[in-house]
């Protein structure tokens, strides 16, 4: 892949409001054409960091660059950007085509070619129909739907989406983010883009950025993030987990011995996590821990009674009841000739390899 | 098919007997109430001017009408000066009202006591005070005079002048809050959103912010309009001879010409100025947005004049924009924007308003003072100290009667209001019955109509009955005014009251009347609160019905003031505003207080 430049840097951005600190010194770049998707729970500082991109709050300190010029104060009328806000914002008083006009309008488009461009608009998001309607005469989704088209219609170069898909139903979702991925790969525009949906994050994005508190907790590709989660919280947030408290009871190369309450000595090959004192957190994802048939070697066994079995499809979720405070997790692909009962005595094992390890005093933080 | 057909036969069809299930009873007392009490004693006054000298019907008071010039003048005067109040009302009220509606909700909260400083205190307190400002001898000359700027004292009240300072001040209060409604409404993210589709300030304010407000400023304007051509008070007060107004001459005609036929007739003139005008403004803008309605139903089924409106107004908007946009990067240029460029345009908004409202809060305060002069005379700076004023005022048994009366009165008004009017509210805000929205009308409609009409009708109506110069008539008149103003807010305070509460508490196992008392009551009981503090106060104030009413023998305080100031203006009438400040300022912020502690308001930051 050849050198793309630089759109957008962010160095020590805060904002505060009052005494809550909705963003903590964030740092964060983009290249040019990249999809990157924020994730993180509500009050996280989500959409404050996307109105400080657009320019719509004053950031207290840092700094913002824009295609390699500071912007951190520049006008959101200089930006060339589109957004999507997370109340829509459509304007009461215009019909949907004059709101979809209005970006085109701003950037000087001449009338010919804005019709075109609002009738292709309207076509991505299936609403020809209502071109003439006012925005308070259409659906939640609608409404939505219109928004996404007003931000795209001008292409402008950054797009920032604030739960672009929210109150839209499976189906509709689906076909809105295969056109918004289309659309980005078309045009080559930079996305921000924020959702609470993770197979969203997980599908649409090049990277995502996971906020915690007004700070970025871990950034990277959506498999980096899923399968080496670099904090407690995110190996919490992001998926399904079983976390164990437990002590570090042994240290040989890069091989853990740990002794977790209920399950006994588990080995850990520990990623590259720097744990400090012996109190530790392990972390397995549900689909590295197998039912193990008595011939199955693994690195770690532990014994259990299965305590409930929920078939969804594809995939059978177990609870095992191994002793400890709360019951393993463990989710395989649904096996019909093997299939497991509630109150079977079965042994699960996973290899030493899947499993991390987190410093004990992050679980108060997280 | 068959099988339908004998059924739709068997079936009894239920006679749904309309109109008389759903009425809903308890607005008669209302109803009944404002009809023999509002709606009889207009039509009369209006009708009697049909009448001749000889209690024939005759045309002969409209060929007077018609004949003298002097009346068309006056029309011309009042239009007038209702059109530039409306228009100065509506210009200074709108970046306050932008001010409120865009600051955090405590400091909305103060801000709007100063806003309502005016509205608050007496008719009589606020001329009186620009009196004492602005007289030949008054604190403005005064002081122009020390500096040097003047030699001879400026005529600045007694003229044209003197009205608009006088009006404006009154009704502005009126404006701002006509537009706060609609601004509190307007999504801030929109304006926002504007700016990341590469709108300017200019063009983000005219096109997007400016049209949303259009309603508001449309209301605004006929609530001013309308309002200032009833205004008699300050006309009489502040301006000069030139400056009279139609109400003046209907009461001239009463009052000293006892022509009655000829003021009913000087009263048709003005109900048909009111219908032109309401005729115009609902070409224009529908008058369906005074009340707050749907906007996109309206576009469509739109008149000819309203298309021309339109299309001419989004050329000046658009016009407007490109202006403003260009103006502010010429700015730019000379001084180049700091980094918080938002913050600058923020500062020349807070100078407009606090000017504003130091011309809204501050002019009444001077009243203070000049009460505590040890001399015989208003002057400025006033000589101190004495109390030779409140002691006069406290030894004379004419003033306290007055007083006390007044407070009978108020007190008395206020609690009948509510009584009446609570449920009227209840099922004008919750329910949908026959004859809902001509109810409403009926309602709302003394708000409206001068209450010199209603004054005068109910003076001729009294008389009929042999009740004129009684309390219990003081009480009668002043509850026909207070009515519309107590079921607007009240249904102010319902509208903005969840239902789904009293759902949930339905479903919880509570029955209606554990609800209201539990659950419904308790929310809004400090909005009921302020709702009588609201009606005591205008009924306190009341001067027009009282004028009439008492028919000489009786008086209130207020009209015990307006016949000393139209006397002299002497610095006992600044004692007696004095006190009447400090009341009305301990009742404003009771009621305020009241309203914060208990509602819920206090959570819904
Ligand atoms: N205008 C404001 N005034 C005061 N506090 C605010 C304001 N806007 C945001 N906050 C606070 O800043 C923090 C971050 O808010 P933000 O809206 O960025 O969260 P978010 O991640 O977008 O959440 P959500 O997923 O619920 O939309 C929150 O604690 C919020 O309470
Ligand atoms: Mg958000």
């Amino acid at each position: 892949m050849n050198e793309r430049k630089n759109k957008l840097a962010i160095r020590g951005l805060s904002k505060r409001y009052g005494a809550a600190v909705a963003l903590d010194h964030v740092n964060l770049d983009m290249i040019d054409g990249e999809f990157l998707t924020m994730l993180g729970p509500s009050g996280s500082g989500k959409t404050t960091l996307l109105w400080s991109v657009a320019g719509l709050n004053n950031p207290d300190e840092g700094k913002i660059w824009i295609d390699g010029q500071e912007a951190t104060h520049r006008p959101a009328c200089g930006r060339d950007i589109g957004m999507v806000f997370q109340n829509y914002a459509l304007f009461p008083h215009m019909t949907v085509a004059q709101n979809i006009s209005f970006p085109l309008e701003m950037r000087k488009v001449p009338a010919m070619d804005r019709k075109t461009a609002i009738r292709q608009a309207l076509a991505m998001v299936k609403l020809e129909h209502v071109a003439e309607r006012y925005c308070n005469q259409l659906s939640g989704g609608q409404q939505q739907r219109i928004a996404l088209a007003r931000a795209f219609v001008a292409n402008p170069s950054i797009v920032l989406m604030d739960e672009p898909l929210g109150a839209l139903d499976k189906k509709l979702r689906d076909h809105l983010q295969f056109e918004i991925k289309r659309l980005h790969a078309e045009l080559g525009m930079t996305v921000l883009y924020v959702t609470h949906d993770q197979e969203e994050a997980m599908v649409m994005s090049d990277r995502i950025c996971l906020m915690n508190r007004g700070q970025i907790e871990q950034i990277g590709t959506p498999q980096e993030l899923y399968f080496q989660p670099k904090t407690l919280f995110a190996a919490d947030f992001l998926g399904e987990s079983n976390l164990i408290a437990g002590t570090i009871v042994g240290e040989e190369n890069d091989c853990l011995t740990l002794e977790l309450p209920g399950i006994g000595t588990v080995r850990v090959r520990s990623g590259n996590t720097p744990v400090s004192g012996s109190d530790i957190v392990h972390f397995t994802r549900p689909e590295s821990l197998s039912v193990l048939l008595d011939a199955d070697l693994r690195d770690n066994r532990v014994r259990g009674q299965v305590k409930e079995v929920f078939v969804s499809g594809a995939i059978t979720k177990l609870f095992v009841d191994v002793g400890g405070a709360s019951a393993l997790r463990v989710s395989q692909l649904t096996d019909y000739s093997r299939c497991v009962r509630k109150g079977d005595i079965v042994t699960i094992g996973w290899a030493d390899n899947v499993g991390n390890v987190f410093s004990g005093k992050q679980r108060e933080a997280a | 098919m068959a099988r339908i057909d004998t059924i739709l036969q068997t079936t009894p069809i239920r006679n749904v007997w309309p109109k008389w299930n759903r009425l809903h009873w308890q607005t008669a007392p209302v109803a009944i109430f404002l009809f023999s009490l509002f709606v009889i004693p207009v039509i009369m006054l209006l009708g009697m001017s049909f009448l001749g000298d000889t209690a024939l019907p005759s045309l002969t008071h409209y060929q007077r009408l018609i004949e003298v010039p002097l009346y068309g003048k006056v029309l011309v005067t009042t239009l007038k000066v209702a059109f530039y109040t409306t228009l100065l009302c509506v210009i200074g009220a709108y970046p306050v009202a932008y001010l409120l509606a865009t600051s955090r909700r405590s400091t909305r909260n103060w801000l709007i006591i100063l806003v309502l400083m005016p509205f608050w205190t007496s008719f009589l307190v606020r001329t009186f005070a620009w009196i004492v400002l602005l007289g030949r001898k008054g604190a403005v000359n005064q002081m122009l005079l020390a500096i040097g700027i003047i030699d001879v004292p400026l005529q600045l009240i007694y003229n044209f002048a003197g009205v608009m300072i006088g009006m404006t001040h009154a009704l502005m209060p009126l404006a701002t809050l006509t537009l706060l409604a609609v601004m509190e409404n307007i999504d801030p993210n929109l304006s926002r959103a504007g700016a990341t589709m590469g709108a300017k300030t200019g063009t983000r304010f005219w096109r997007i912010y400016f049209p949303l407000t259009m309603p508001g400023v449309a209301s605004a304007a006929l609530l001013v309009f309308i309002t200032s051509l009833g205004f008699f008070i300050t006309p009489a007060l502040l301006g000069g001879p030139q400056d009279t107004m139609i109400v003046q001459l209907i009461i001239f005609q009463i009052r000293e010409a006892l022509n009655w036929q000829f003021a009913g007739a000087i009263g048709v003139l003005l109900v048909m100025t009111f219908m032109v005008i309401f005729y115009i403004y609902d070409q224009v803008f529908g008058l369906s947005l005074a009340g707050g309605g749907g906007t996109a139903e309206n576009a469509n089924k739109s008149s000819f004049i309203r298309k021309v409106a339109v299309s001419v107004g989004n050329v000046v908007i658009r016009a407007l924009a490109r202006l403003t946009d260009a103006m502010i990067s010429m700015l730019c240029l000379i001084k180049p924007a700091t980094h918080r460029a938002k913050t600058s345009s923020r500062g020349g908004l807070h100078v407009v308003c606090t000017l504003i409202l130091a011309f809204l809060a501050l002019p009444t305060l001077f009243v203070v003072p000049v009460s505590f002069t040890s001399e015989a005379f208003l002057t400025w700076p006033p000589r101190l100290f004495s109390l030779q004023w409140y002691d006069l005022v406290f030894d004379s048994p004419i003033w306290l009667a007055a007083a006390a009366r007044s407070l009978v009165v108020a007190t008395t008004t206020a609690a009948l209001a509510m009584v009446i009017a609570m449920p009227c509210a209840f099922a004008l805000a919750r329910d949908q019955f026959a004859g809902k929205q001509a109810l409403f009308g009926l309602v709302v409609a003394p708000m409206i109509v001068p209450n010199i009409f209603i004054a005068v009708g109910l003076f001729f109506l009294f008389s009929r009955i042999g009740i004129t110069g009684t309390t219990f008539a003081v009480v009668l008149g002043h509850t026909v005014i207070v009515i519309p103003y107590v079921i607007v807010t009240i249904l102010a305070v319902i509208k903005g009251y969840d239902r789904n509460l009293d759902y949930a508490a339905a479903t919880m196992g509570a029955s209606c009347t554990v609800t209201l008392r539990r659950v419904t009551f308790p929310l809004i009981r400090s909005g009921l609160i302020a709702s009588f503090m609201f009606a005591f106060i205008i009924s306190f104030d009341e001067l027009t019905i009282s004028l009439f009413v008492t028919g000489g023998r009786l008086t209130t305080l207020p009209k015990l003031m307006y016949e000393d100031a139209l006397l002299s203006v002497s610095p006992r009438l600044a004692a007696v505003a004095s006190l009447l400040l400090v009341l009305m300022s301990i009742l404003i912020v009771i009621s305020e207080l009241t309203r914060r502690k208990g509602g819920y308001r206090a959570f819904d930051q």
